[in-house]
């Protein structure tokens, strides 16, 4: 649970949501003036997505243990495999969360 | 109503399944980590960007600095100047006014569905097209926060929820490792937040994005030479 104050989180959400409205309206508003994102950053930007993702994937569902055992018998990075493979097949959000809640739920409730 | 606003609405209609469960858990993750209702409601509506929000939820309720906060959405967001550059020739020609009101809505989905659209000249008028694909979702997306807060707030911590917000970034995660460069950026971005998961300040994201970003970058040159 967080414990900064409701005027940090209200600051915080404020300016991310400025940021944001900044970033999408960038090239729309400046179109003739600067006509296209320099290439350089256009190839940076393309793997802000995968980077960022996986950053955010990693540490959510792999806690490093003491032995590779207790690494890998995890039910949230065993759930978070499942999912996966469910995302790559289908490449549907609604079954990815669905398959990788269930096997979350089945691998803590049930079976371990 | 115009036309390519119904055809618009009409073409985002499976894109909606997939936004609406997105923004349920962003309102359950919200409320998890502590946010009010009103925080977690004003939170979709003025950032309305949900990857960037649950990065943010989640680093606020470990109560990470603001900075940190603040930063991370910003690098998670920055990939919407692409897609502003490249919807912009599309929306030229509208006043300056109806362009800063359109970039509101400028959303992964908006702008794929639309460019798709403008591409295959299949709308006459830009405009009514890509707010008939934006409205429905803002208003699935601000619905469903709204569904997420009340269960978020009814349903035990025990059921592990929150669970969901991982998942949903691997729903979006692997249909974008289109090749080896960009599977390169996320493999080294993960091992990299992994082992900087107790880095002081929660900096481990930050952190393992821009190595990742390089990764990638330098997995390209080395391929295309």
């Amino acid at each position: 649970m967080t414990e900064h104050s409701p005027v940090a989180i209200w600051a915080a959400i404020l300016l991310i949501g400025v940021a944001t409205y900044l970033i999408r309206l960038s090239f729309i508003h400046l179109f003739g003036r600067i006509d296209d994102v320099p290439p350089a950053l256009e190839r940076a930007l393309r793997f802000v997505p995968p980077a960022v993702l996986a950053g955010l994937v990693a540490p959510a569902v792999i806690t490093v243990g003491p032995t590779l055992e207790a690494t890998i018998v995890d039910e949230r990075l065993l759930a978070a495999v499942l999912a996966g493979a469910v995302a790559w097949r289908t490449e549907d959000m609604f079954a990815t969360i669905g398959a990788g809640m269930v096997a979350f739920w089945v691998l803590r409730f049930v079976v371990m | 109503m115009h036309a390519d606003f119904r055809t618009g609405a009409r073409d985002v209609i499976p894109v909606l399944l997939g936004v609406a469960p997105f923004a349920t858990v962003v309102g359950i993750a919200a409320i998890d980590a502590g946010l009010t209702p009103m925080q977690a409601i004003g939170m979709s509506l003025f950032v309305y960007a949900g990857s960037s929000q649950l990065a943010a939820i989640e680093l606020l309720g470990e109560t990470a600095p603001i900075v940190v906060v603040v930063f991370t959405a910003i690098i998670i967001n920055l990939r919407m100047v692409m897609y502003s550059a490249s919807i912009a020739p599309h929306l030229a020609d509208y006043r300056r006014r109806t362009r800063a009101f359109l970039a509101y809505f400028l959303t992964d989905q908006a702008y794929a569905l639309s460019l798709t659209a403008y591409e295959n000249d299949a709308v006459d008028d830009e405009r009514w097209y890509y707010l008939g694909v934006a409205t429905p979702i803002s208003i699935v997306w601000m619905v469903c926060t709204v569904i997420g807060v009340v269960l978020g707030a009814g349903i035990p911590e025990s059921w592990g929820l929150s669970f969901a917000v991982p998942l949903v970034f691997l729903a979006i995660l692997v249909p974008v490792m289109k090749d080896r460069p960009r599977t390169v950026a996320a493999a080294v971005s993960g091992v990299v937040a992994v082992a900087l998961a107790g880095a002081p300040f929660n900096l481990g994201l930050p952190i393992g994005a821009v190595v990742g970003i390089c990764a990638g970058l330098l997995t390209e040159v080395i391929r295309n030479r």
